[in-house]
């Protein structure tokens, strides 16, 4: 089945204030994603003036006083295969996003039975169990204690796991898109073990959601207590509902899946409580018929979004080859990337010194001289971990397994300009 | 004010004030637990601490079944595919090479059952099912998956004795996880 287009784009005439509500002036995902980012998007065609110099703009507080990007800008979250409207995950366009945060309205989505509507007030976070103390903290309380803000990545253990049987995975923001990169805001669980006072005999906490599926993961409790944040904040405001509002864990460099979102409890025990998502959903099957639980840490991983699948490169001549690179174990130490089918491994440059838990946005000037080219990068994490290829994987793994894909993942330029993935 | 001076305050104020950082002292906000706050909540681990009070058999689960999880499920609990509710029955032997993963062949516990189907299951009415409902049902379903004798009766103490046929078929990646 094909991903598909979110929702009625047509209802919306919020956004900006400025234009009356038009008919869908998105394009498929496909062709957003093929225009690629060197090619103008919009072929709306809003009543803009001949010269914007000659009229008074729009007036001010139009937008309700919550601005909105200009409706030129069209990139957009594209649905999962899924077969209902719960149970549900959308892609990143990767391909689009600017620099290394993901803006807020464009991070990936899992929900496993859509998106509950919480009132802050009423919403609170109990710790119990192995503790001293138990107690309850109301959203007020946990924004009293000290806040920590830290950019980290999420990813979802699915993302790009059809990689495993080839599947094809049609551009970048369906192979790679359920990866985002936010700055969370909140307090370290450290600090509430502190208030509640953590047993000697505290080895695992069940974290618990207050969606319908009533989400519970069980969580080491050193990783709790190493760097765990029970966040109310995302990229400078409250954490959208898609994202958990008004509380999530987050668990850096953990997969998507233990950052529990819409946070209600914390159970403290001696042992992991071996709820659904652990033993029968997010565990990794491998050739011999037995499957690893509790597999964390999201490896080394790095992608280039341009230029990517469905992309056409217009001529000959300069680009500048760009993607992102992240580790569940720590920084990006270096990123290589390849034009030659893996002959010759470049430095590239990365914009920023990496941040641990973090995507880095990655580039390499390139000149392209017209003859088919075989694009890939590697990522290498402060830990020495190398980012494998699909045969080491599969070496280790069999095809059934899944999660955790994080092969190089090639990108193949035609003489004409195409670009494609061709599975290795 | 002389910088000495300054700094003296400063750490009268620190000292007195109790300028609280974390990495000190306990800070004392939240409310102490009451037992209307664990109202209703549960995890159930496999050695079955928390199980509720209550019974069901696999004729008492069958109708629960018929009326709460046929539609979806299937009457052969065989899924339907085209609404993403998964088989919940068959597909023992099939992990090492066209895996089909469901209750019977998969999951390691009969609690996780107990818990899931308690805590969200029906899909159109989540976490309404009586606790005699969920035994049962879970009963039922470890029936038709020929995991439990037809006599058997779901409790909090016979329901951790279930033995499921994939018990063993996890290794945890926690402690030393692989390199690939």
């Amino acid at each position: 089945m094909a991903e598909r287009e979110i929702g009625n784009k047509a209802a919306c005439d919020c956004k900006m204030g400025m234009f009356p509500p038009r008919r869908r002036f998105l394009f498929g995902a496909g062709t957003a994603a093929a225009l690629g980012g060197a090619l103008p998007r919009a072929r709306a065609t809003p009543s803009l003036p001949a010269d914007p110099t000659r009229v008074q703009g729009r007036a001010t507080g139009a937008d309700g006083g919550y601005g909105a990007r200009s409706p030129f800008e069209t990139a957009h979250r594209i649905l999962g295969p899924v077969p209902n409207s719960q149970t549900t995950w959308t892609f990143t366009p990767l391909a689009d996003q600017i620099g290394n945060l993901t803006a807020s309205g464009l991070h990936y989505e899992r929900h496993h039975a859509g998106i509950p509507s919480i009132d802050p007030q009423r919403h609170s976070l109990v710790v119990h169990g192995l503790v001293d103390a138990p107690k309850r903290f109301s959203m007020a309380d946990l924004k009293r204690f000290p806040p920590v803000s830290k950019r980290h990545f999420i990813e979802c253990s699915g993302n790009t796991g059809g990689a495993y049987q080839n599947l094809p995975l049609k551009t970048v923001q369906v192979s790679h898109g359920l990866l985002s990169t936010s700055e969370w805001t909140g307090v370290p669980f450290s600090v509430l073990a502190r208030e509640v006072g953590i047993s000697k005999d505290a080895a695992w906490v069940l974290a618990e959601g207050a969606d319908a599926a009533v989400m519970s993961r069980s969580i080491p409790m050193e990783k709790m207590m190493r760097d765990a944040i029970l966040a109310y904040g995302q990229n400078g405001e409250a954490i959208r509902p898609e994202q958990g509002y008004p509380l999530r864990l987050l668990l850096p460099g953990f997969e998507g899946n233990t950052h529990i979102k819409w946070l209600r409890r914390l159970q403290v025990s001696d042992q992991p409580f071996m709820t659904r998502e652990e033993t029968s959903k997010y565990t990794d099957l491998m050739a011999d018929g037995i499957a690893r639980q509790f597999v964390f840490t999201m490896e080394a991983k790095s992608v280039i979004t341009f230029p990517s699948a469905e992309m056409r490169l217009p001529g000959l001549g300069f680009y500048e080859i760009s993607g992102l690179a992240w580790s569940g174990r720590g920084r990006v130490k270096a990123v290589q990337v390849s034009v030659d089918g893996g002959t010759k491994w470049h430095e590239a440059a990365l914009n920023e010194a990496p941040a641990p838990m973090c995507t880095v946005r990655f580039n390499l000037p390139w000149r392209w001289d017209g003859k088919p080219a075989l694009l890939q990068s590697r990522c290498i994490d402060e830990t020495g971990y190398i980012q494998p290829t699909h045969a080491e994987l599969v070496r280790a793994r069999g095809v059934n397994f899944y999660y955790h894909y994080n092969a190089i993942y090639p990108w193949t330029i035609a003489a004409d300009g195409s670009v494609t993935h061709e599975a290795a | 004010m002389k910088p000495h001076r300054f700094f003296t305050i400063l750490l009268l104020l620190l000292a007195t004030s109790g300028a609280a950082r974390a990495g000190e002292a306990v800070i004392g906000l939240g409310e102490k637990l009451t037992p209307a706050d664990l109202d209703g909540v549960f995890a159930i681990p496999p050695d079955g601490a928390g199980l509720p009070a209550g019974h069901g058999s696999i004729a008492q689960g069958e109708a629960v079944y018929a009326s709460q999880c046929a539609a979806c499920h299937g009457d052969k609990l065989q899924g339907t595919k085209a609404i993403g509710a998964p088989a919940l029955v068959g597909g023992r032997g099939t992990l090492s090479s066209k895996p089909l993963k469901t209750v019977e062949s998969y999951w390691p516990y009969a609690t996780t059952l107990f818990d899931y189907v308690k805590r969200a299951m029906p899909m159109n009415a989540p976490g309404s099912l009586t606790n005699d409902q969920v035994y049962a049902v879970t009963a039922y379903i470890l029936a038709r998956a020929n995991i439990v004798p037809d006599q058997i009766v779901l409790s909090a103490k016979t329901l951790p004795k279930v033995q499921m046929p994939n018990r063993n078929g996890f290794i945890s990646n926690w402690r030393y996880p692989h390199q690939y």
